[in-house]
Parts: C-alpha cells; sequence; structure tokens
C-alpha cells in the first residue's frame, strides 16, 4: 500500500504532524493555564499554519479527517486512502 | 509509524500497551468516562488527553501489526504466539503481554475528583515505567524512537494531571466553606 507514494506525500503529513504536535501540546497546557495570552497566540498562528497545510495535503492526496469533514469533489476517496498504518 | 523488520517477539511484549492493565486502551476509557462528573474546568483536559490516549492506541496497533503482518506461522509460534494465532490469527486483540484478555476491572471511578486524578497520575507513571521496560528490551532504533516519543506523552500527561489535582483542591477548600 505504502509503494507509489511520492516523496511530497511524506513531507506534507510530517510537517502537519509536527504543527499538530504543537498545537496538542498548546491545548494540553492551556487547559490548565488558560490565561496565557502568549500560548493563545501560538495556537492561533499555528491553527492558520494547519489550515494551509491542511489544504494543500487534501487537494493533492484526499481527505484527512472521518465524517467528510474534508472537500469531497468526486467519487468517495475515504474507501481508498492509505491509512496510517499502511504507509 | 516506520518499522523496519519483522519481528514477532517484540509485537508480544509491545501488545501490553495496547490490551493491557495500564496501556493506552484502558487510559483512553478511564479518563474519557471520568468526564461528566468531573468539576467543568478539568473536562477540557481529560477530553483532550483521553483522546490523545486513541491516537497512541493507533500507533501501538501500528508497530504490531508492522512486526507481525511478514511473519510466518513458524516465527510466530518461536515468539510465542502460537496460542494467539490459534484464536485470532493475524488480528490483533486487546490483551496484555501474558495473553490475557483487556477487562475493565483494572479500572476504577471512585466518584471523587481528587481521587480519580490521584489514579489517572499513577497510570501516567505506570505507563510510562512500562514504555521504559519495552525501550530496554528492544534493540531497533525506529521502535525505541517511537516507544520514546510515547514515553515522553506520559510524563506530559503525568504533569498536567498534578496541575489538575491543584486546580480542583482550591475548588474543593471553596465547597467546604458552605
Ligand atoms: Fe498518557
Amino acid at each position: 500500500m505504502s509503494t507509489g507514494l511520492p516523496k511530497e506525500y511524506y513531507r506534507l503529513l510530517e510537517e502537519l504532524q509536527t504543527v499538530d504536535f504543537v498545537l496538542l501540546e498548546l491545548s494540553l497546557y492551556l487547559d490548565t493555564h488558560p490565561d496565557d495570552p502568549q500560548a493563545i497566540a501560538q495556537v492561533q498562528q499555528f491553527y492558520l499554519r494547519r489550515q494551509g497545510l491542511v489544504q494543500q495535503f487534501e487537494t493533492q492526496f484526499g481527505p484527512l479527517q472521518e465524517y467528510a469533514h474534508s472537500p469531497t469533489v468526486m467519487g468517495w476517496p475515504w474507501a481508498e486512502m492509505p491509512w496510517p498504518w499502511q504507509v | 509509524m516506520k518499522v523496519s523488520k519483522c519481528d514477532p517477539r517484540l509485537a508480544k511484549y509491545l501488545i501490553e500497551q495496547y490490551g493491557g492493565a495500564d496501556g493506552e486502551l484502558a487510559a483512553a476509557l478511564r479518563y474519557l468516562n471520568q468526564r461528566y462528573t468531573i468539576p467543568d474546568k478539568v473536562i477540557g483536559l481529560l477530553t483532550d488527553i483521553g483522546t490523545e490516549e486513541f491516537a497512541h492506541l493507533e500507533m501501538i496497533a501500528t508497530m504490531v501489526y508492522k512486526l507481525t503482518k511478514d511473519a510466518t506461522v513458524e516465527q510466530m509460534e518461536a515468539a510465542g504466539l502460537g496460542g494467539h494465532l490459534v484464536d485470532h490469527g493475524f488480528d490483533l486483540y486487546y490483551h496484555n503481554a501474558a495473553g490475557n484478555p483487556f477487562t475493565v476491572a483494572c479500572l476504577t471511578a471512585k466518584g471523587d475528583p481528587i481521587a480519580n486524578l490521584y489514579e489517572d497520575i499513577a497510570a501516567e507513571e505506570k505507563a510510562r515505567a512500562t514504555y521504559q521496560w519495552l525501550i530496554d528490551i528492544t534493540d531497533d532504533a525506529d521502535i525505541q524512537d517511537g516507544l520514546r516519543f510515547l514515553r515522553e506523552r506520559e510524563v506530559i500527561h503525568a504533569l498536567r494531571f498534578r496541575e489538575a489535582v491543584e486546580m480542583l483542591k482550591g475548588y474543593q477548600e471553596e465547597k467546604k466553606v458552605f
């Protein structure tokens, strides 16, 4: 399944994972420090970066999320995606 | 998740974090279940960490799957997975390293936010210790990488739960005033 995936797939996915990790860490931090304006500003900054990356990834490689939270123009790519344990 | 070789012996140990008492499934179920009755200010933390544990569960499953997918029946048997093979084939199953099926008997819900959060802290520390044993038991650099990442997550979770205890201690003292 992982054969034939372009380098760009892994590059974008890794960048997305990095940004997601920052957002996850900020979330847990804010759960116990909800009044830190600096952390809130960082969330906003990384949220925007994530949006750009998600759009780039999804237009090239298909949906990242379930429940049709991603744009679906033709067909139902969810059924054909390589899954995390296949790449 | 990068896994470079077929190693059913290691998979047999890793399954502890899939269906074991201090594994990722137990963690996710424990935290998400506590959310309904915990004071509001901690619900977000339990939701976030509980969901993250499901992501970790998928990481462990991916490692186990990749370590066993190309194994022969003989290799599975030699790794002590003959019993698993007879019951589950190459499917994953929620059991611990010793082969005992997952049970919620390893979880408690005490109806007391402080007691529950202390259990969460203990669970994180036990998961961290299990990851350390797993890191020590393998020499596969890719697997060690993933396991170190997961170990560090348990450290952060324990830290956040400790902070949550402090938040709630204040809250409980307020309540006693009435
Ligand atoms: Fe954890």
